[in-house]
């Protein structure tokens, strides 16, 4: 069984590479087959080994303190849940998604790599083999940003490019100064050194505690880092906005740093109180920003920010309630925020604009678009059948139980000021007089249509049956981060593959 | 002492580059010194004064070798992030060509368009 | 009396560019069959592969070497040296049940002592020397191409595949 966890890496690049061998014929149809194809049997293989236990493969057959590990364990087949899940239904809706500049070749294989980046980034237990899956998520997503190649989306890309290239620096020096400290750069190896030797207090350590948190930080988009956020995103092309605000800043940003600093580094109290500020702070700003913005996408990415702050204060609480919580909401953000990028792209698609005061009276032009983006946005404002509302109630209660009293104000605050900011996109966008731009548009093509359905309902399953989620999924995740012992024994007593 | 000294020396020089210049190619030089003090810094990690190269000979014995040898495994990740600072040192240039062709500048304090 | 005969550079620096490119492709092969022993590897000779194509084409000229290489057929190589990369670790997934292992170490029939990281390094070296050489194409020779509206027309590949 442990064969299979290469696939996930392997497959995804296969797929890239022999798109990129197709010749003349059947350019534009092959590559958006053969990725939703690829993408399903990922998911396929995932169902196979989602209730195998904990799983080791070392690869070229060294063992595990000198070779490079995959681990897959409750955490790991979370991540791989979502990234998977949303990569599937962002394919589905770029079946019929035109691109402005038409090499669709090129589009689908950069999409596969990065998603064969961010599965890498979820699998691995190695330090520096996170680092290079981070850096081929991270390159394919910057040609992705600037993808149609006008003046606007080249500026984004380029900032994107340079703030990009500053967090691989820092983590890169981050993770020679832990080699330098430990010896080793296996994860769960740095973890029993320093359990060991107990040098939680090293000075050393603490400046690459600094340096990873300003890396991974960079590239999740927390406050003082944000700056690249609200420009990338609007300019890529909606699928890859979706894949950019949904799922790769969780994965390469939150998911290193709840694994580094739960299993590899213990948490200690100054970390938890720089998380729980910064995140408080970034969803103020996020909020308080998004309101003033004309153009939806924008709008959306600034909301991003905000989100990414309700997730990072539940990290830093440390307690087992605000995980709970930091993880659903992980899960549920991903799930309404790829849904309102989607339609942000259908409406885009259909009336050629994106900007706010144009738009009016959409529900009766396009019935499912505008039906979905209200179930979107009624989920991020945490209105009670849909998914945002459980995630953040367990938050808020995790800040009060802890007894922070400025985080669970900020929290309370956030979700005043998310809710007074989506109903006037809604009022303007949605509902209200029918505006000219909005006349002479039809609905989306039908690919489209499917996957903002699937999204919507997903949100509301997910809202309805959140006892059963959290209980299956997310429950093991968190006893995993808390369980430090577990994963080092799990890594480094297992006695080899096969 | 000093190699660590100088090499943070080299990585600042590469910053001030970066933020100081308006002009996008110095910018992107900014970086490639940058990118060049952070492998130097992890190839002094596992330097030894006088160190021998970490090749194991066929006459050798492995204690030896592993008191007398520089540290192997920090030049195999330079040797793999070099390649990743390659590819993405031509991606930013072919960003630069491409954001002059439609500015008309090289001048960054011009090319902001997106702002608020 | 250095005159220029069509495109490409004078007479003398042909005459070098010629003699040159031998040794560079030869040193590649050098970096290749010897890396496991001697500094170099996979990488390395990637880039002398490159740098020997891109000296032919700055001494004769982009129209000759399109005959020998056209940019297409190097962009179909770099996928052929990571097909060839991921079918050598998914052939030590069939053999040994871990990815990427090492599996011809101990062969009788397999007469280089280093196993299989004689093809990684022959499939590491095409794939980085056809993206060096597109690099330069696209920087160099079509980033030139003006792209007005929708459509753009300009061979060269968005660079940053490396793996």
């Amino acid at each position: 069984m442990e064969r299979i966890l290469p696939l996930f890496v392997i497959i995804p690049v296969f797929s890239a590479v022999s798109t990129l061998l197709v010749s003349r014929w059947e350019r534009r149809k092959f590559p958006r087959i053969w990725s939703i194809l690829t993408v399903s049997s990922l998911i396929v293989l995932l169902y196979f080994i989602w209730n195998q236990g904990v799983l080791v493969h070392e690869m070229g057959g060294w063992k595990a303190p000198f070779g490079i590990v995959m681990m897959k364990d409750s955490l790991t087949r979370f991540m791989l849940l979502i990234i998977n899940g949303v990569a599937l239904i962002t394919l589905l809706y770029s079946y019929s998604y035109i691109l402005k500049r038409e090499d669709y070749l090129r589009f689908f294989s950069m999409f596969l790599l990065m998603l064969a980046g961010m599965n890498g980034v979820a699998l691995t237990g190695d330090l520096f083999n996170l680092f290079i899956f981070l850096e081929i998520a991270s390159i394919a997503s910057y040609v992705l940003v600037g993808y149609d190649i006008g003046a606007e989306e080249l500026e984004a890309a380029f900032k994107y490019l340079i703030m990009g290239v500053l967090a691989s620096m820092s983590i890169l020096i981050g993770i020679a100064i832990v080699y330098s400290v430990t010896g080793s750069v296996n994860m769960a190896d740095i973890a029993r050194f320093i359990e060991a030797n107990n040098i939680v207090d090293n000075k050393a350590i603490l400046m690459a505690t600094g340096l990873f948190i300003l890396g991974f930080g960079l590239k999740a988009g927390f406050v003082p880092f944000h700056a690249w956020l609200p420009d990338a995103h609007p300019s890529a092309p909606a699928p890859i906005s979706a894949m950019l605000s949904g799922v790769l800043i969780k994965s390469l940003g939150i998911y290193p740093l709840i694994r580094i600093f739960y299993n590899v580094i213990p948490m200690s109290p100054v970390v938890s109180n720089i998380f729980i500020f910064l995140g408080s702070l970034s969803m103020i700003v996020g909020a308080l920003m998004g309101s003033g913005q004309i153009d939806i996408k924008r709008l959306f990415a600034f909301h991003s920010v905000s989100q990414m702050g309700y997730i990072i204060v539940g990290v830093g609480l440390g307690t087992p309630l605000g995980l709970i919580g930091a993880l659903f909401h992980l899960l549920n953000h991903s799930v309404f925020k790829s849904l309102l990028f989607l339609s942000s792209g259908a409406i885009q698609s259909s009336t050629g604009t994106r900007n706010m005061k144009e738009l009016g009276g959409l529900r009766e032009k396009m019935p499912v678009t505008s039906g979905s983006t209200v179930v979107g946005a009624l989920s991020i404002s945490g209105v009670p059948p849909f998914n945002g509302f459980w995630s953040k109630l367990i938050i808020i209660l995790a800040a009060f139980q802890a007894k922070n009293m400025w985080a669970a104000s900020a929290l309370v605050l956030t979700a005043f000021l998310t809710l007074m900011c989506f109903v006037k996109f809604q009022r303007h966008a949605i509902f209200g007089k029918i505006s000219d731009t909005v006349k002479r548009s039809e609905e989306a093509p039908l690919p489209m249509l499917m996957s903002l359905v699937i999204m919507g309902l997903l949100c509301l399953l997910i809202g309805l049956f959140n006892q059963n989620i959290i209980a299956n999924i997310i429950a093991p995740a968190q006893e995993v981060l808390l369980n430090k012992g577990a994963y080092i024994m799990s890594v480094l007593g297992m006695a080899g593959g096969g | 002492m000093t190699l660590y000294f100088l090499d943070f020396l080299l990585f600042m020089i590469g910053l001030y580059a970066l933020v100081t210049k308006r002009h996008i190619v110095k910018k992107i030089l900014g970086v490639a010194i940058m990118e060049y003090s952070v492998n130097l810094f992890l190839i002094l990690i596992g330097f030894k004064m006088s160190g021998a190269s970490p090749i194991l000979m066929k006459d050798m014995d492995f204690v030896t070798f592993v008191h007398t040898a520089v540290d192997p495994l920090p030049q195999a990740l330079v040797l793999t992030s070099i390649v990743i600072g390659l590819g993405t040192l031509a991606l930013m240039v072919a960003i630069a060509i491409r954001l002059y062709e439609r500015y008309g500048t090289f001048d960054m304090h011009e090319i902001n368009r997106l702002r608020g | 009396m250095k005159k220029k005969n069509g495109s490409g550079m004078s007479s003398i620096v042909k005459v070098i560019a010629r003699v040159m490119v031998g040794f560079m492709m030869l040193f590649a092969g050098y970096f290749i069959l010897l890396g496991d022993e001697v500094p170099g590897g996979g990488f390395p000779a990637g880039v002398m592969l490159a740098l020997a194509y891109i000296l032919i084409t700055l001494a004769y000229g982009r129209e000759f070497v399109e005959k020998k290489l056209p940019g297409v057929t190097a962009s179909k190589l770099t996928d052929v040296g990571v097909l060839i990369f991921l079918f050598m670790g998914i052939l030590g997934l069939y053999f040994s049940g871990t990815f990427l292992d090492n599996f011809l170490k101990n062969k009788d029939w397999w007469f280089f002592s280093s196993g299989t990281i004689i093809i990684n390094d022959v499939a590491v070296a095409l794939t980085v020397g056809m993206s060096l050489y597109l690099i330069f194409l696209a920087l160099a020779i079509f980033g030139r191409v003006v792209c007005e509206g929708t459509l753009c027309r300009d061979l060269g590949r968005e660079p940053g595949e490396e793996k």
